[in-house]
């Protein structure tokens, strides 16, 4: 027997007027693995704020031991290239091979890059 | 057998054992996804808790009884739990609320504990403290948030605050356990935590623009296992069937 009340929704009488039950912000979340990484985009949640939005965001993202450090930042700030602009934006590169550094050896001491 | 250790490690277990379930009775209701995954992050620590608190505790007791015996195999008036923390969940906010309540006492109780005589309620201590801390940080937040929020939201809260406030003393009464321990310099008196708790409770009651209830009226008997609630019994029902059915099951 569980004594959760999950209210308002079962017992309430939802009235007619009531204004419409507004979602919390969008945020996105970034995990920085280990020291010396880059903070790395993990996912998305809901919260009413960015402090809140960082306890989600320990909760959801890191309860396995995934994290050193989390940023949050509201998706609605992030400004994003438009798949129309495809075209133009990233085939120029694809035919420019030489662009790619594969041709030198990277000493085993430099670690990641 | 050290009668008055292992009584207060059951308090201590029985404390995170109870609520553990309560917390973990939000599993798939919570109002948010977001909040349904951080209450079970919650329950979790607090049964992992229990485990170190009822492990120890059945070492001491010498009888061969594991952290599961005594979470599973015992009845409500062998249990040491606040009845505070047996109470049924009620609404979101009550449950953040009671949360708050206890993690506030909790953790400054935990600190105190690192300092224990015994090394093994150190141990746990320093390994407990941390997770309470975060417990602390988040039903605070959660508990201004709703109680500055709507005028809905913040009735609720009120009405949670004044039936909560008559279980509070119980933290922080004393008995014969209580100074045998601090004698001893295994745990602190609870009495010594009230100072600290007053002052946490207090400042967010008036961030959250809740109104702190009148009278130090408490109902006693949970610690001391004199008395429980009728919920107890209910909730162990649940709890315990399982072993209760099937004895010794494993998966």
């Amino acid at each position: 027997m569980s004594s959760v009340s999950p209210s308002p929704y079962p017992e309430t009488d939802e009235k007619a007027d009531k204004p419409k039950r507004h979602e919390w912000p969008l945020w996105e979340v970034f995990v920085r693995g280990q020291h010396g990484m880059s903070h790395r985009h993990v996912g998305s949640l809901h919260a009413p704020d960015a402090e809140m939005a960082i306890l989600n965001a320990r909760d959801v993202y890191t309860r396995r031991n995934e994290g050193v450090s989390l940023w949050v930042v509201e998706a609605r700030h992030i400004a994003a290239s438009s798949p129309s602009d495809k075209g133009p934006l990233y085939e120029p590169s694809e035919s420019k091979i030489y662009r790619h550094p594969t041709f030198f050896d990277i000493p085993d001491d430099v670690g990641a890059m | 057998m050290d009668d008055t250790l292992f009584e207060f490690l059951l308090r201590q277990g029985d404390n995170t054992l109870v609520l553990g379930h309560r917390v973990s009775e939000w599993c798939g209701h919570a109002p948010v996804l977001e909040e349904d995954i951080a209450l079970a992050n919650t329950a979790l620590d607090l049964i992992g808790q229990t485990r170190m608190w009822l492990g120890y505790a059945g070492e001491v007791e010498g009888k061969g009884r594991s952290a599961d015996d005594l979470a599973y195999l015992r009845d409500a008036w062998d249990f040491r739990n606040l009845l505070m923390l047996e109470r049924p969940n009620g609404d979101f906010g009550h449950t953040l609320l009671r949360q708050f309540l206890f993690d506030a006492f909790q953790v400054p109780h935990l600190k105190a504990l690192e300092d224990s005589s015994d090394p093994r309620i150190a141990e746990i201590a320093a390994k407990s403290v941390k997770e309470a801390t975060y417990h602390l940080e988040r039903s605070r937040e959660t508990v201004i948030a709703l109680g500055d929020g709507t005028g809905e939201s913040h009735a609720r809260m009120q009405a949670a605050l004044d039936l909560l406030w008559p279980y509070v003393g119980e933290m922080f009464l004393s008995d014969e356990v209580d100074t045998d321990m601090a004698q001893r310099g295994i745990a602190p008196d609870p009495a010594s935590l009230r100072q600290t708790w007053d002052k946490t409770v207090t400042q967010a009651l008036t961030d959250a623009t809740l109104e702190r209830p009148e009278g130090d009226f408490t109902h006693r008997g949970g610690k001391t296992g004199e008395m429980h609630t009728e919920h107890l019994g209910h909730m162990l029902a649940t709890m315990q069937f399982l072993q209760r059915a099937y004895p010794g099951a494993t998966w």
